[in-house]
């Protein structure tokens, strides 16, 4: 079992006043899974992938990742674990303007002790995955929306991840770019990534196998999809 | 992370943002370039010191009256009046007949206005022996020096520096004509050759009559303000100035060294003395200088807590994909010490332009001036700046590595 939660709670204090925002969650993710996780906001969502993906800790529960308790780890061994163990992509992109793409690329591998020919080789190996041979040396400001997606979700590839986390990765695109971006994480998680992908829109979170739901921190739903969405091509066919 | 990809940010920040990059490292341009001037000129004001020893000759030793410290200045520097060195002390010598003495000079100074015609020049007279040209090595351009016997007599005579007899007589020949100093009429019997180079070039000002002249007629002393001694060879300085330190002691009835009334030095140890005061003035003026390293430092710190509240996302970022806080404290610090050392660079630069433009400005007015940037004063210039960079830096970077990934990366 990749991922294993028991009884996660988070509390946020502001003063006297405490947010309950994760009130008891349980669930386990397998290796090579692709889930969403799905509700409003507010309900936590973020939250919850703020704890998995080692950025956040747990007032109280426990939290096991590939069989270790993450709650008694030192800071820096989270950013260890976050270094080594997580991909992140995210809905603003959080790619550097000071830097081209293949140096924003290579960033994380600056922190995993990643030799520097091995950093160039891999940032344009993953670059060239995602159909971005020909923007190495843009700066990103100068990208599409759906661009820029596409150098993220390569970042987030460079350290060959344990989890990719995708907090509404199509949040800010538009829908052919959206597509695109959903495409490239379908394929991901046919070649065996796990996947964890944080959004609000159904639409969105049925391109994933399972979608865990919440309201208010807790889970009201855990359940496989049904009728997965799958898009075959960049022209938006959509095949059931 | 490592210090290329921190220099190649902190390079891409200084480029980002040319004019604030170039306004925060004005005070440690400044600050570093003062030092660098400071320390330049000060070690070629004792080069030139030192050329002075050389145009002296290695073989002088200097009796000053009062105690000193063996290193410290003379006693007499701050304007202390110390009487207790006679002409006697001078004859003393003399008599002792030490085969490595050549020749003994007692001298004594002021300064007033010399009368000739319309011409009123306010210049220094020296009151010394008439082996004056044997002591210093001095050569006559004209005429001749005084006797022993005009010495001993009072006589009225005079002997002109070179630049002095310019100055007054121009181009009319100065032998044999009258020129007055506090009402005492003085006949002109010699020029001296001119003698240029460092700071000698002053005895090409100055005027010279018999000591004792000076001491009875213009001065109303008895004692001289200091002597000088030639010795044949520079090795045999040491055994002299011992010898003339038992001639002294027994002269002035000392019999415990600790009680003695005069220094007795040679001309270098003296002129290292002096190039120890230039020293601690340079020290002094390096520590103001440093200052305005200070205030370049706080103004670093301020632009390098702004650069970090602008950059907060990419520090959220950074955090995301693994970079641990000592990491981004390492990556801050680095990019603050590097703008400082690119600051002392620049300043080292222009401190270097500085000293060279006075050297040349020096030169042109005839001082043997040295352009020296020494090494050493470029290390430190380095050193300072890299330093400078760390300890300002810290703040910035403490706050840079404690910022709340989820936070910084949803800051907008």
């Amino acid at each position: 079992m990749l991922i294993r939660v028991k009884d996660l709670i988070k509390d946020y204090e502001e003063g006297e006043v405490v947010t309950h925002v994760l009130r008891g969650l349980s669930f386990e993710i397998k290796k090579g899974e692709f889930v969403s996780i799905m509700g409003p906001s507010g309900s936590g969502k973020s939250t919850l992938m703020h704890i998995l993906s080692f950025l956040d800790k747990p007032t109280k529960g426990q939290y096991f990742f590939e069989g270790k308790e993450v709650n008694s780890l030192s800071d820096d061994e989270l950013a260890e674990m976050r270094s080594k163990k997580v991909g992140f992509i995210f809905q603003s992109f959080n790619l550097l303007n000071r830097a081209n793409v293949l140096e924003n690329v290579m960033l994380p591998m600056y922190y995993s002790g990643v030799s520097a020919t091995e950093r160039v080789f891999r940032a344009k190996k993953y670059l060239s995955e995602v159909g971005l041979d020909h923007r190495l040396y843009y700066n990103p400001a100068n990208l599409s929306g759906g661009e820029k997606q596409r150098v993220a979700i390569a970042r987030a590839l460079v350290n060959n991840p344990e989890v990719i986390f995708a907090d509404e990765p199509t949040g800010n695109l538009d829908s052919k770019s959206g597509f695109q971006v959903m495409k490239i994480l379908q394929e991901l998680n046919e070649k065996g990534n796990t996947i964890i992908l944080v959004t609000h829109e159904r639409n969105t979170a049925e391109h994933a196998e399972r979608i865990i739901t919440l309201r208010d921190g807790v889970i009201i739903d855990d359940s496989p999809i049904t009728n997965r969405q799958y898009y075959t091509n960049e022209n938006q066919e959509l095949k059931k | 992370m490592n210090l290329v990809e921190s220099i190649t940010s902190a390079y891409k920040t200084l480029v980002h943002n040319k004019v604030r990059s170039f306004l925060t490292m004005l005070g440690i341009v400044i600050g570093i370039m003062s030092v660098i001037v400071v320390m330049s000129l000060g070690d070629s004001a004792k080069g030139l010191i030192l050329n002075e020893v050389k145009t002296l000759g290695s073989n002088l030793i200097i009796i000053m009256p009062g105690k000193t410290n063996p290193k410290g200045p003379p006693s007499t520097l701050f304007g202390n009046v110390v009487t207790t060195l006679k002409y006697k002390d001078a004859t003393q010598i003399l008599k002792a007949d030490n085969p490595h003495i050549e020749s003994v000079c007692a001298y004594v100074q002021g300064t007033d206005v010399l009368s000739w015609s319309d011409n009123n020049p306010i210049l220094t007279f020296k009151g010394v022996m008439s082996t004056y040209i044997e002591a210093e090595g001095a050569k006559l351009q004209a005429g001749r020096f005084f006797t022993e016997e005009e010495d001993n007599y009072n006589a009225r005579v005079i002997v002109l520096g070179s630049k002095a007899a310019k100055d007054i007589f121009g181009e009319q020949n100065p032998l044999g004509e009258k020129v007055k100093i506090r009402k005492v009429n003085f006949t002109v019997i010699g020029v001296l050759a001119e003698r240029g180079g460092g700071l000698a070039q002053t005895q090409d000002k100055e005027v010279f009559i018999p000591l004792k002249t000076a001491q009875n007629l213009l001065l109303g002393i008895d004692y001289v303000s200091s002597i000088r001694v030639k010795v044949d060879k520079s090795e045999n300085i040491n055994d002299t100035i011992m010898y003339i330190e038992d001639v002294l002691r027994r002269s002035h009835n000392i019999h415990n060294p600790d009680d003695d009334d005069f220094t007795v030095r040679s001309s270098e140890t003296a002129i290292e003395a002096i190039a120890q005061i230039t020293s601690a003035v340079q020290f002094f003026l390096v520590a103001i200088a440093s200052i305005s390293l200070l205030v370049g430092g706080f103004g670093i710190m301020n632009i390098m807590l702004a650069t970090v509240q602008e950059r907060t996302r990419e520090i959220g970022l950074r955090k995301a994909v693994g970079a641990k806080n000592s990491d981004i404290t390492l990556q801050f610090l680095i990019e603050t010490s590097f703008i400082t050392l690119v600051a002392g660079v620049i300043g080292i630069i222009l401190g270097a332009l500085i000293s060279w433009l006075v050297a040349v400005v020096a030169q042109f007015f005839g001082l043997q001036w040295d352009f020296i940037v020494s090494p050493f004063s470029i290390f430190l210039g380095c050193f300072v700046s890299v330093g400078v960079g760390l300890i300002f830096g810290i703040a910035p970077a403490r706050r840079a590595s404690l910022l709340n990934p989820i936070e910084a990366l949803h800051y907008e």
